[in-house]
């Protein structure tokens, strides 16, 4: 089919291109890590959201400890602090369940970073703060309800 | 051009514990400017954070995080000396990094 050849020759086109960046010097390597997920992040429901990141089958865990505030009085700027206990946690995931993108970050851990993050995010409305942590190829889930005075995403 | 971070680690035993300050809009794209007019999404997509040049974490983050994020990082095998960097790439492609050595 002729529309599939040309995408290919243009994916080959593109990665012939990066290839000649990299050995240019223009690109280092590390620039070009894990490409942001555009699909998993433009997913507008939550279960959407976890469809996409593969996360549907999460198992609950009390390893994933989470902590933030009940009330938030600024929606705008809530801390979040999540640390797995979960033995070879790769990565913790961030959702917000009500916004309207619900998913807000993925931190990858390579070898020698602990799995522990803290992060503000923007909450719109009273909402589940879901955290996935990946460890041993699966996905184990754990939230926290914080309520909010103040919406965020408004400004 | 983009405004610098603020970064500062140190060290407990061998765990650095990073703290870093992003200066950035990080508009969701859902706001509207005085006019009436919607403001265009602007936000950072990618976090690297480096321990003398090797990648230890790997993060994309959406609108979703507040505007001049902060985040906390720890980071284990770290000594004295050590350089750690960070660096981010926005939805724009505009990118910005820094580094300190770790007391």
């Amino acid at each position: 089919m002729p529309m599939q050849t040309s995408k290919r020759k243009t994916l080959k086109r593109a990665g012939a291109a990066i290839a000649a960046a990299v050995a240019a010097g223009v690109l280092r390597p590390q620039d070009v890590g894990a490409a942001w997920n555009k699909d998993a992040f433009g997913q507008k429901t939550l279960a959407d959201a976890l469809k996409s990141l593969g996360a549907v089958a999460a198992a609950d865990s009390k390893d994933i400890v989470i902590d933030a505030p009940q009330i938030a009085e600024n929606g705008a700027v809530v801390p979040v602090e999540i640390t797995s206990n979960l033995p070879g946690t790769k990565s913790i995931v961030v959702l917000i369940e009500k916004n309207p993108f619900p998913l807000v970050a993925k931190f990858d851990f390579l070898e020698g970073a602990v799995p522990f993050v803290k992060v503000n995010v923007k909450m719109g409305e009273p909402s589940n703060v879901r955290v996935l942590a990946e460890a041993g190829g699966k996905y184990y889930a754990a939230f926290k309800e914080v309520k909010v005075t103040i919406g965020g995403c408004g400004g | 051009m983009a405004d610098p971070m603020k970064i500062r680690a140190g060290l407990k035993g061998d765990i650095a514990d990073v703290r870093v300050l992003m200066n950035h809009p990080m508009e969701t794209g859902q706001r509207k400017d005085a006019s009436g007019n919607l403001i265009p999404p602007h936000f950072i997509q990618e976090i690297a954070v480096r321990l003398n040049g090797k990648t230890v974490i790997d993060a994309q983050v959406s609108q979703g995080v507040s505007r001049n994020p902060v985040f906390s990082f720890r980071v284990k095998g770290a000594k004295v000396g050590d350089r750690l960097e960070i660096s981010w790439l926005d939805n724009k492609g505009e990118k910005n990094s820094t580094e300190t050595a770790l007391a």
